[in-house]
């Protein structure tokens, strides 16, 4: 095959096999007819009644701003806390025991114990259950990116009178940033799963609670437009964080490419 | 660095007679992490005690662990932790016998990634948790239902590295297998599937926390046996104490598969470490 109808047929390929999944999805919805797995039109009915946009501000809203307030105080602390623990030796070795432990510990096992604990079902106990574990793959990239510095950076800035919180500034955060985004990266996708999880446990609003409430009155055309719609969200901020990604580091790139040279 | 018994038999056979201070050295990082641990418990204790977070709310650090080995004495634990257990193994088990085979198979050839990347794309960051209503309504709080979520969950991740591993095989390796006509099938095994064996390694690290998480908030969310359901029952008759000790339980068990499968994953990477780029 020459170099050009193979691109071709890859594109092609690359067009037609979601089509393809969608159209089997279709059709056999509608020759299966079950209840349980509504035709792929009307899911899409659904999704655009639901949240395009009379439901947007009643359930969208809320879930949006728990992943926005967890994964917003997760990054910051985990930025915070990791930098001062990744430049000492004797941070680290105080750190990790407790690190390594929340990092295994699987989230919905505190879920009840966050409520217990709380005293709270509202946005409080949501955001600090999303920013708790939230925190430890920034927590853990950002202590590995801070040492992973190369040694003569910080002595260069050392011996050129560079200290104190403009090093960290300027030398530390810098060369850990690429770290720190796949830390955040890895904290993002778990914020959806914390946000759905929380307000299926319990909750009086957001998009796991139409999930919850859906299911409990068997309204499954609403449930597919919800799960479609977590989807959605899963892929935009993933999306998002991307771009954000690519700006910030945009600089680390250039220079990557110009030492690789 | 050495174990600290190791440090020990060389100071008593007198040989190479370390001065004190390499000793102290070396046994101070792991006194100090036996103290933060200590230290952490101690405050758990003192600020449930104190009553700065009431009992009810936070039981005593002492209380849990002792509600934890009376629990340890019934069979009805283990038989939960078993289930738990069990979900999780199956789950991980299918998502690594699928995952594999098809990264295999999408990693080898630049077209079948190319067709299947969108939806890829799409269905990996869809949460699992979605999929608990849905699960709930067609396959019940059976074995299946839980088995179905850790699967799905764990394939994903294992999915993309294991893609990762086989595109990363070096070319030279390859193109000199087949001008020494290695055929189709041996140069896969023996060439592309060893060098993504530390890509494999890692995906299932990841993996195998994520099956676990699921196969834990199958029973929490849809009551499937098993450790996730009796804390659920648990918390709804108010036995925080309880509550409190199978989170600890389960805080084990997920620190145990996590220390296992990186220990795995360093075996695997021993011989290449440059190929470990950066991955979560």
């Amino acid at each position: 095959m020459s170099r050009r109808a193979y691109h071709a047929a890859a594109i092609a390929a690359e067009i037609a096999v979601p089509l393809a999944i969608l159209a089997a999805w279709q059709l056999w919805t509608v020759q299966a007819q079950d209840p349980k797995f509504p035709r792929l039109s009307t899911i899409l009915v659904e999704f655009q009644e639901l949240w395009l946009f009379s439901q947007f501000e009643l359930h969208v809203v809320p879930s949006l701003t728990r992943i926005a307030a967890g994964f917003g105080i997760a990054v910051v602390l985990g930025i915070l806390l990791g930098i001062p623990v990744g430049l000492s030796r004797w941070g680290r070795i105080l750190a990790m025991p407790h690190i390594e432990w929340w990092r295994a510990m699987p989230p919905p096992a505190l879920l009840p114990i966050s409520v217990v604990l709380l005293h709270s079902i509202e946005n409080r106990q949501k955001i600090a259950f999303i920013a708790f574990f939230c925190l430890f793959p920034i927590l853990l990239n950002t202590i590995d990116g801070v040492r992973g510095i190369d040694p003569t950076m910080i002595e260069t800035a050392r011996s050129y009178g560079v200290r104190g919180l403009a090093r960290i500034r300027r030398i530390v955060l810098p060369a850990a940033l690429p770290q720190i985004f796949a830390g955040m990266r890895t904290s993002l996708s778990l914020a959806v799963i914390m946000m759905v999880l929380t307000e299926y446990f319990s909750s009086t609003s957001g998009v796991g609670y139409v999930l919850l409430i859906s299911k409990n009155t068997l309204q499954l055309a609403p449930m597919w437009a919800a799960i479609v719609l977590i989807g959605v969200l899963g892929y935009l901020l993933n999306l998002l964080l991307i771009l954000v990604e690519r700006r910030v580091l945009a600089w680390h790139r250039g220079w990557r490419a110009a030492t690789a040279q | 660095m050495a174990a600290p018994g190791v440090a020990s038999a060389e100071t008593v056979s007198g040989e190479t007679r370390p001065a004190f201070g390499t000793v102290a050295a070396r046994l101070a990082p792991v006194l100090a992490t036996v103290a933060s641990i200590a230290a952490a418990l101690a405050l758990w204790e003192f600020v449930s005690r104190s009553g700065l977070i009431s009992e009810e709310d936070l039981p005593a650090m002492t209380t849990t662990f002792q509600e934890l080995w009376s629990m340890m004495h019934t069979r009805a634990f283990w038989a939960a932790f078993g289930q738990t257990v069990r979900g999780w193994a199956l789950g991980l088990g299918i998502a690594t016998a699928l995952a594999v085979p098809i990264g295999i198979l999408l990693g080898s050839s630049q077209f079948a990634l190319r067709a299947f990347r969108v939806p890829i794309e799409f269905l990996r960051p869809i949460p699992s948790a979605a999929l608990i209503p849905l699960l709930f309504l067609t396959l019940g709080t059976t074995l299946q239902s839980e088995v179905f979520l850790a699967a799905f969950g764990a394939f994903w991740p294992l999915l993309v590295q294991t893609i990762y591993g086989v595109r990363d095989v070096d070319p030279v390796a390859l193109d000199t297998a087949r001008s020494f006509g290695v055929g189709r099938f041996e140069r896969l095994y023996r060439i592309k599937l060893p060098s993504a064996v530390p890509y494999i390694a890692t995906g299932l690290r990841i993996s195998s926390a994520v099956a676990l998480i699921l196969a834990f908030t199958a029973e929490l969310f849809m009551g499937t046996p098993g450790l996730g359901q009796i804390m659920n029952v648990a918390e709804s008759f108010g036995l925080t104490v309880q509550v409190y000790a199978l989170a600890l339980a389960t805080g084990f068990l997920g620190l145990a598969i996590y220390v296992v499968f990186s220990a795995f994953e360093r075996w695997a990477l021993r011989w290449h470490p440059s190929q470990r780029a950066a991955v979560q």
